[in-house]
């Protein structure tokens, strides 16, 4: 669901009016930072931030802090989306499959993904195997639901027309269920990329020495909230563009179909 | 015929729960065979046993309570803020030119980022937790309700034009009964979202509730206990969105009755 009104609706195209509202924010807090007896120390203005930002983003700490974060979440999202994707295919091609596993899957899903936490710290340790567990574990979820959604409503015709030209399993699978599945399987796995962020920076925050959401804690228990707000707007940088890429991914994908629909 | 099909989905679920039995069954022999340390993996027999002692003794319940009322004072806050504020955006075009885009530069900000800047201003607070779970249960819960204001069918408006309805009337009488299905759906989205996120406050701020409690037992080893808190959690979050559902019919009852 994407609101009409949006700050770069086409990459060459910016909405000046969506600006006004950010660019009069940024100033009144510079200006208010400067004119109120605040103490900087703790209200930093977003001069302050930026060069604060600048500095982490010059001295690498924020790369690489980023560097983690995201090779966590791209780990994980391979390792969930794939058995996300494998057991949604099964269970979509499988009707008795699917329903003698319903139960254990209703019971599995509801966890909170952050649960599953302190149980990933116990049996992994800290670091970067538990972090990418914890992202497969949440990002599993939306893929094999999708996906299993996909493959149930995919054109019955189609099935009968692969059973007609004889077609083995996997060639059915590969030829026919699956692209007609893309679509839906590509919005899941947009809704997975925006999942795997917010773990990781969640587990990075609660209990992970590495990446961005641990760069927040220390910057914020070094009482540097320069730093920390300079960590935050670019986490908000991060997902913001990740978001981008993956829309404008979906839009090609959407309009390769159609057109080769004609 | 008529009898088999009658009887086909209680049969289907006794055998998904069968199924699910026999993973218990697995679970059970794994752990009890010594494959898995029992430090990592107790088994059923003993989370089912640290379950029943922590809801007898009062312990769990206890925690358990304090969670559900984090996610739910959360939750209410974001639903009062995000269905208000979404109704005023929904309803000017102007909010909608100035001030969705900027929505859009926040929404896809991880509510748990805010987590440092929360401790850093409001402490390890119960505030603290109820500011993270506002925060994330927000954005469902408003993006939700401007698309229903949005989406209203055109000739309704122009109805509302010949009645010469206010816009308070327009709001309550035309808008909001059309954005009622969105709003229910992004109340459903949020109340996931404040369920996760009540379990990081409490782990981060150690303020009482599975959360803390889950990630103490973690940490003295007292996996047991640590498996009984992931079982309610999971109750937890099946229980509310069950009864959310319920709700969603209850509202909605009149799409049915046409």
């Amino acid at each position: 669901m994407d609101l009409k009104q949006t700050i770069v609706d086409r990459p060459s195209h910016i909405n000046w009016r969506a600006l006004v509202l950010p660019i009069l924010v940024i100033l009144g807090l510079e200006i208010g930072g400067h004119v109120l007896p605040l103490e900087t120390e703790f209200w930093p203005v977003p001069s302050q931030i930026a060069t604060a930002g600048w500095a982490a983003l010059l001295n690498g700490s924020l790369l690489n802090a980023t560097l983690e974060t995201l090779t966590a979440a791209t780990l994980g999202l391979l390792l969930g989306g794939s058995v996300g994707l494998a057991g949604g295919i099964t269970l979509g091609l499988f009707p008795v499959a699917n329903k003698l596993l319903t139960f254990s899957i209703e019971a599995v899903r509801p966890i909170p993904p952050t649960a599953i936490i302190p149980v990933a710290l116990l049996v992994l340790g800290a670091g970067m195997t538990m972090e990418v567990s914890i992202v497969a574990f949440s990002a599993a979820w939306p893929i094999l639901i999708f996906t299993r959604s996909a493959i149930q409503s995919v054109e019955p015709r189609l099935i009968e027309v692969s059973k007609v030209l004889c077609l083995g399993f996997f060639s059915r699978v590969w030829k026919i269920v699956l692209p007609a599945a893309l679509p839906r399987i590509f919005v899941a796995l947009r809704l997975a990329v925006a999942i795997a962020l917010v773990v990781c920076v969640t587990v990075e925050v609660t209990a992970n020495p590495i990446g961005l959401g641990y760069g927040m804690r220390v910057a914020q228990q070094a009482l540097r909230p320069d730093l920390m707000f300079a960590y935050l707007v670019w986490i908000g940088v991060v997902g913001w563009s990740l978001n981008l890429l993956l829309t404008s991914l979906q839009k090609l994908l959407v309009w390769r179909q159609a057109d080769e629909g004609r | 015929m008529y009898m088999l099909h009658r009887f086909e989905r209680p049969l289907w679920f006794l055998g998904s729960v069968l199924v699910a039995l026999g993973f218990i069954g697995i679970w059970q022999i794994v752990a009890s065979s010594g494959l898995v340390s029992n430090v990592f993996l107790p088994g059923p027999d003993r989370t089912f046993r640290a379950l029943l002692a922590g809801l007898e003794s009062g312990v769990l319940t206890g925690k358990f309570f304090s969670t559900v009322q984090h996610m739910f004072y959360g939750w209410f806050i974001a639903s009062l803020i995000g269905i208000s504020l979404g109704a005023i955006i929904g309803t000017s075009r102007m909010a909608q030119v100035y001030v969705a885009p900027s929505l859009e530069l926040l929404r896809p900000l991880p509510a748990s980022a805010l987590v440092p800047v929360a401790i850093a201003f409001l402490g390890l607070s119960t505030s603290m937790v109820l500011f993270i779970i506002g925060f994330g249960a927000l954005w469902p819960m408003l993006l939700s309700t401007i698309h229903g204001f949005t989406s209203v069918e055109p000739r309704l408006n122009e109805v509302s034009r010949i009645l010469r309805l206010t816009k308070m009337q327009y709001i309550f009488k035309i808008a909001l009964p059309n954005a009622m299905p969105d709003i229910l759906a992004g109340m459903r989205l949020s109340l996931t979202v404040a369920l996760i996120l009540a379990v990081v406050g409490e782990m981060l701020s150690g303020q009482d509730g599975l959360g803390q409690w889950i990630l103490a037992s973690g940490r003295m080893f007292r996996s047991p206990d640590l498996f009984a808190g992931v079982i309610l959690l999971g109750a937890l979050g099946y229980m509310s969105a069950t009864l959310l559902t319920w709700f969603e019919q209850w509202v909605l009852r009149w799409r049915n009755e046409g």
